[in-house]
């Protein structure tokens, strides 16, 4: 896949880090503001999207792309199920709340719910961006 | 009242596309239709009149918020429906691959 | 009691582990595959032992009560369909250790495996009615990406076909769920029954009832919704389809609508015989015409694809009779087809791997070559055709005491006389396949793949000559949960207060 042009690549560069700590600023504030986990997500596979149509895949392979997403998928899904599996262990209910609750409004607090937004986000970017790789592909039109 | 029956209206449009229309990728846009049509009758079923938006940002809120519980479904559904379209559009790719044609009429290989 | 999240964990677990493992060391992904549900056959017998004692067993997700949080309900009839998702998950993992070699991308047919299991096992334990659309969605749509599996064109149009009609169907019932909490604004299924009750008999009631039983009869491939499973059921790899025929739909289509009539609307054959009624012309509808058509069908596995609509249709019918003979008689057949029907598609399945192909008219002389798979195929067949002492007579037998109990004679006639159908299309195949003398160069199938089909040869053999003490300690209770009705929704809030 070819990159865009000169324009657009400087662009890019400049504003690709804006997108990807606005989308973890709204994964790690989902317990307070509106957004969370999935609407976080979405955002910072955005900005790894942009990063692919933008430079092409000569700046990255789309093998490496592809097994990049694919573990990372993996790691978002294992952390959610393993922290709702912490809370049958530790605590004795499947998906319980067990870590201290804080104070309200501050960032750390509502005991394992960031925790479960920051995997949900880690999902959904990886996932996102599998489905682009997935799809965006064009060797199909042209094969058998 | 009116607005439910428009919500219903627009599923049955939807309905309509995937029903009678030919072309594969005009069958998926059906389904976009008909997943928009039911998020949004379950957004507007938990409506009050002069509510607010169901956020906590001071500890001695007034309490009329609207129902945040079918938020949160239609979030859930949401997703749900990212994951079929996506497998969806996957196959119709696919598809296009092998049969070299996007009209359901002809890509008839199975019968019945 | 917390074993209860363990049955949908455990597959997610290994579902998200085998990515990473896969591309470590291949072999790994099948025997994470195979060790989990082995685990889950283990749980699914620890969980039908505790239902004989409490009736119903109350989980709290998260510690929130209802109605406002999630429960998982797991009375007999949901451990019922545990144990029967188990095993013929069990057998279909053990199956497909050999057989996927033929495909690439193995470890992606594992992760699907492992969440249609996933999914399958949430939705019978789930007491929640969004739960319920959320584990049928991922079961659903984990049951598209495997039809479509092995991507040649034929299999690329049957998933499209099956999507298209099974999304149908989803939508349909989250339409349903969104006039219901309309109405009721609640979603346990518990409080959903209490609050119903007010509303019973309105038009709004019906027409609820009948959205739900239109997208469940998509899932459940009753005639006339029946159109993708005849092209979608060739066209996955044989533990696939056998996992569809076998226990998919009928956990979604057969299972759901059993819980909402029965539990949640609270409908019986005393109150509302012409409801059930019409589930009985569905349910001989399904089985006469499918039948026929089965008939005239040349190849091996859409000749069995029809036979399940077939099947499916008889359980219907049972469910429609609607007194405790029928009900017990449904949900045996439940279990004896998924044993049946998941034996006689993995025996198509051991067929083609050794021989390539699964038209009738080019296999012959199979028989003696493969002699294991035809002796499982004969059980399976002497099973599924009702004959004594295999688990599919006392099933079919259970049926027909139904409809005589409840003085429909004549329906227990023609469900004899339709039987004389199943027998015939599966001679059909017997004939052709196995009987007939002719020259092959088949190989015997590989050792796992027999193991996997002498299991299900075992356990129908065992199910079929212990039928009472099945009817007393499984299969009864699960009747007496569903005609339970009404006092389901006591005992989940009765069970709350225990802090189990």
């Amino acid at each position: 896949m070819k990159g865009m042009s000169l324009i657009v690549k400087t662009i890019t560069d400049i504003v690709i880090g804006f997108i990807f700590i606005y989308g973890v600023y709204i994964i790690l504030h989902g317990h307070l503001t509106p957004g969370g986990g999935f609407a976080g997500g979405v955002i910072v596979a955005g900005a790894f999207i942009l990063e692919i149509l933008a430079f092409g895949t000569e700046v990255k392979s789309e093998k490496r792309a592809k097994l990049f997403s694919s573990i990372w998928e993996s790691i978002g899904a294992l952390l959610f199920i393993g922290v709702a599996l912490l809370g049958l262990i530790v605590a004795g209910t499947f998906f319980l709340n067990f870590l201290p609750k804080g104070s309200p409004f501050h960032l750390l607090s509502a005991g394992i719910i960031p925790f479960c937004n920051i995997a949900i986000g880690i999902k959904v970017g990886a996932g996102l961006f599998s489905i682009f790789l997935a799809l965006a592909a064009t060797k199909y039109v042209a094969e058998d | 009242m009116l607005i439910f029956a428009s919500c219903i209206l627009l599923f049955l449009i939807g309905l309509y596309a995937i029903v009678t229309k030919r072309n594969l990728i005009k069958i998926a846009i059906g389904f976009a239709l008909v997943e928009y049509a039911v998020n949004l009758l379950f957004a507007l079923i938990g409506f009050k009149k002069d509510a607010l938006a169901p956020i906590i940002t001071r500890l001695d809120t007034p309490h009329n918020f609207v129902d945040p519980i079918p938020q949160a479904l239609v979030l859930t559904a949401i997703v749900i429906a990212l994951g079929t379209t996506a497998l969806m559009l996957a196959v119709i790719m696919r598809i296009y691959g092998r049969y070299k044609t996007f009209d359901i009429a002809k890509i008839k290989k199975l019968k019945g | 009691m917390s074993f209860i999240p363990l049955y949908f964990a455990l597959p997610l677990v290994s579902a998200f582990l085998t990515p990473i493992l896969g591309k470590i060391y291949k072999p790994l992904a099948g025997l994470l595959s195979l060790i989990t549900s082995f685990v889950l056959f283990i749980l699914a017998l620890y969980g039908v032992a505790i239902t004989q004692e409490v009736p119903l067993l109350v989980y709290k997700m998260g510690n929130w009560s209802p109605p406002l949080g999630i429960v998982m309900a797991f009375d007999s009839m949901s451990a019922l369909m545990v144990l029967t998702i188990s095993i013929v998950v069990f057998a279909g993992a053990l199956f497909s250790l050999r057989y996927m070699s033929h495909y690439t991308g193995q470890w992606k047919f594992y992760t699907l495996l492992m969440l249609i299991t996933a999914g399958m096992m949430g939705l019978s334990i789930t007491g929640d009615l969004f739960n319920m659309f959320v584990f049928l969605e991922i079961a659903a749509i984990a049951s598209y990406a495997l039809v479509a599996f092995g991507v040649e064109a034929e299999e690329l149009e049957a998933s499209f076909k099956y999507m298209v009609m099974g999304e149908i169907g989803g939508l349909t019932f989250l339409l349903a769920i969104a006039l219901i909490y309309a109405k009721v604004s609640t979603l346990n299924l518990a409080d959903i029954s209490n609050a119903m009750q007010a509303i019973r008999g309105t038009t709004f009631f019906w027409m609820i009832i009948g959205m739900m039983l239109f997208a469940f009869s998509i899932k459940a491939a009753l005639v006339p919704f029946h159109s993708w499973l005849p092209d979608a059921h060739p066209a996955a790899p044989a533990p696939i389809s056998s996992l569809l025929s076998g226990i998919f739909i009928k956990v979604l289509g057969i299972y759901t609508t059993a819980r909402l009539v029965f539990n949640v609307f609270g409908l019986s054959r005393a109150t509302d015989p012409l409801f059930f009624n019409i589930l009985i012309g569905l349910g001989l509808l399904s089985i006469a015409f499918a039948g026929l058509t089965a008939l005239n069908q040349g190849d091996y596995k859409r000749l069995l694809g029809f036979s399940s609509v077939s099947q499916i249709g008889y359980i219907m019918l049972g469910f429609g009779i609607g007194n405790y003979e029928g009900v017990a008689g449904a949900i045996f057949f439940i279990l004896a087809h998924a044993l049946a029907k998941g034996l006689l598609f993995l025996t198509s399945g051991a067929v083609v791997y050794s021989t390539g192909t699964r038209d009738l008219k080019k296999l012959a002389g199979l028989g003696e070559k493969m002699s294991t798979t035809a002796w499982s195929w004969r059980f399976g067949f002497l099973s599924l055709a009702g004959i004594p002492p295999l688990v599919g007579f006392w099933a079919k037998f259970y049926i027909i005491k139904g409809a005589l109990k409840a003085d429909l004679l004549w329906l227990g006639l023609v469900a004899i006389i339709l039987s004389v159908l199943t027998l015939a299309y599966l001679l059909k195949i017997e004939n052709s396949v196995f009987m007939k003398k002719g020259k092959s160069d088949a190989k015997p199938a590989p050792f796992t793949m027999r193991i996997a089909m002498v299991f299900l040869v075992v356990l129908i053999v065992l199910l079929g000559v212990g039928f009472q003490q099945i009817i007393d300690f499984i299969v009864g209770p699960a009747a007496h949960a569903l005609l339970r009705g009404l006092e389901y929704s006591q005992l989940v809030f009765g069970n709350i207060a225990l802090n189990f």
